[in-house]
């Protein structure tokens, strides 16, 4: 339990020595995103009936921050320590598998958290913001940054190089969150485009955390918690497995 | 129990084999020095023993406990200090050790941390970030890294590569007083008058085999007498004394300096004789004592 406890707090420590990178920045960014979008599009953009546009655009920020930042924790913990040879110190103490994913893993979830809550703290003075179903934002948030740290975990364990990492982040993460419902609702898409929205797991994490704010979403939020939670277990058994098996860790 | 019992080892990384088949018993106590040229399968070796790679076939077992199915209480025993000097940039030299302990379980380990920074100098540095210190100093901490949860079977990989003559010291001090209290240590190095010194039995690897194995007194004794090393000021090495040349390479070299086996002190005053009547000139001369390097050059030529 000991050696767990140590490397999620290593892992604790090393984001947040450096968190005008790691948690200012992102919360930065998520903010302009807010600014710009919420002026231009204010006005126009309905998507809910007696919701404002950046009313709206909120929880989608908020999420895509957690789920970005989850994602990079993991990710560029495991490709920065591969790189420069210091995953040595972890992989030759007797650390189990669960140990390795569950400390990558939760500290991963911990930033994710903190720059969403930070988000929220900066955006939320923007709109005027509902808190119909506490719970399912608490829920939807815990779930969709596990689900995004394990895939850094996975992507950290299999890239050998920042530039097949930067790939990896840029044409799956990247356009699976912005295409999952961040900015506007599938329902505004044609027929096709809501087909494909609906087979993106992103899209569910982020249509029921915004349920929890307003009461309102694309889809039943039961059902997505039900997809988030399928697909968070695949992934984990496939994290699992591949650091039982040692692969690319242990040749 | 033996400390390390290695069985039948085989490693290939796609067409090239790494290990062929190595089997070697590491008792419990020993200073055991593991040594051959670059690529003989060294490093392969200790990282199979760390479980860093993986063996295709074989077993290696610490104190019993086999490196992948019993890998806890394997790694438990086993302090490996790493070739390549590698570092987290993130912390300080204590965050380091103490994160260190925390990986082996260890909570309070202050005691320990501080008695080890203070055997391998580091108590000064005890605060400074790891980015800034030298590359000495940093081979320290990976030293101290690999000592932090008191292992009973120490495995030190080329420690002393490009490291200066203090650290060595430093580092051969404590590491002899750890064996002395009956850690079991295996080491790899290129400096062979360092694993003579040091070393109670050695392995020679080569090609990813075995060619050596024994006490490092026998593995001397095998090449029986001495080298009688002349350099001529003038005139050349007779035709009859070249048979006795060691290294060949010095005949093609034309810097006359020769090595000449002798088998006994009787043996010197002919050599001498022959090398008057031709003529040569000695500019200087040294009669020396086969030691463990003539040895591992005997015996990697050997194995050509």
């Amino acid at each position: 339990m000991t050696g767990f406890q140590t490397l999620f707090y290593k892992e604790i420590l090393r984001f947040s020595k450096v968190a005008t990178q790691t948690v200012a920045a992102p919360i930065l960014t998520a903010m302009l995103y807010l600014l710009i979008f919420g002026h231009v599009l204010e006005d126009r953009v309905h998507v809910y009936p007696g919701v404002k546009y950046t009313a709206f655009l909120v929880p989608g920020l908020v999420m895509m921050s957690v789920l970005q930042n989850a994602f990079a924790n993991s990710s560029s913990s495991l490709i920065q320590s591969k790189i420069t040879g210091n995953l040595v110190f972890v992989l030759l103490p007797p650390l189990s598998h669960w140990e390795l994913f569950g400390a990558y893993v939760l500290a991963a979830v911990v930033r994710g958290l903190v720059v969403g809550a930070g988000v929220f703290a900066v955006t939320a003075w923007f709109a005027h913001m509902s808190f119909v179903a506490p719970w399912w934002i608490a829920i939807f948030a815990l779930l969709g940054a596990a689900i995004l740290a394990t895939m850094g975990l996975i992507a950290g364990i299999w890239a050998e190089k920042f530039d097949q990492l930067a790939a990896f982040q840029n044409f799956l993460i990247m356009p699976a969150t912005f295409l999952s419902g961040v900015f506007y609702s599938v329902h505004s898409l044609p027929p096709f485009w809501q087909a494909v929205s609906h087979g993106n797991p992103f899209f569910y994490m982020i249509d029921g955390f915004r349920y929890g704010f307003f009461g309102q979403s694309d889809v039943n939020p039961l059902v997505s918690c039900g997809v988030v939670i399928v697909f968070l277990l695949v992934l984990v058994s496939f994290a699992v497995r591949l650091l039982q098996s040692g692969y690319k860790l242990r040749h | 129990m033996a400390a390390i019992q290695i069985q039948r080892v085989e490693k290939s990384y796609r067409s090239l084999k790494a290990l062929n088949g190595v089997s070697l018993t590491i008792e419990q106590g020993e200073f055991f020095g593991l040594l051959g040229p670059n690529g003989a399968g060294k490093t392969t070796l200790i990282s199979i023993i760390a479980g860093l790679n993986r063996a295709d076939v074989g077993s290696v077992a610490i104190h019993g406990h086999d490196v992948v199915s019993d890998y806890r209480r394997a790694r438990q025993l086993l302090g490996v200090v790493p070739q390549e000097l590698v570092f987290d940039p993130f912390f300080t030299v204590r965050e380091t050790l103490r994160i260190q302990s925390g990986y082996f379980g260890l909570k309070n380990n202050d005691a320990w941390i501080d008695e080890v920074m203070h055997n391998l100098d580091l108590t000064n540095k005890a605060d400074a970030n790891m980015r800034a210190l030298s590359g000495g100093m940093k081979r320290r901490v990976l030293v101290a890294q690999a000592l932090v949860h008191k292992p009973p079977v120490i495995v030190l990989d080329e420690p002393t590569a490009g490291v200066d003559v203090e650290l060595r010291q430093t580092l051969w001090k404590f590491v002899s007083r750890l064996n002395r209290e009956g850690h079991t240590v295996v080491l790899t190095t290129h400096y062979l008058e360092e694993a003579q010194a040091l070393c109670n039995r050695v392995a020679m690897l080569k090609g990813g085999q075995v060619v050596a194995l024994d006490t490092t007194s026998s593995l001397i004794k095998r090449i029986s007498g001495s080298q009688l090393v002349v350099r001529l000021a003038a005139g050349a090495l007779p035709e009859e004394l070249k048979p006795l040349v060691s290294h060949p390479d010095e005949l093609a070299s034309g810097n006359r300096q020769y090595t000449l086996r002798v088998n006994d002190y009787a043996e010197v005053e002919p050599i001498l004789s022959k090398l008057r009547l031709s003529g040569a000139a000695i500019e200087d001369m040294q009669l020396q004592q086969a030691d463990l390097e003539d040895v591992f050059i005997q015996i990697m030529e050997g194995e050509k």
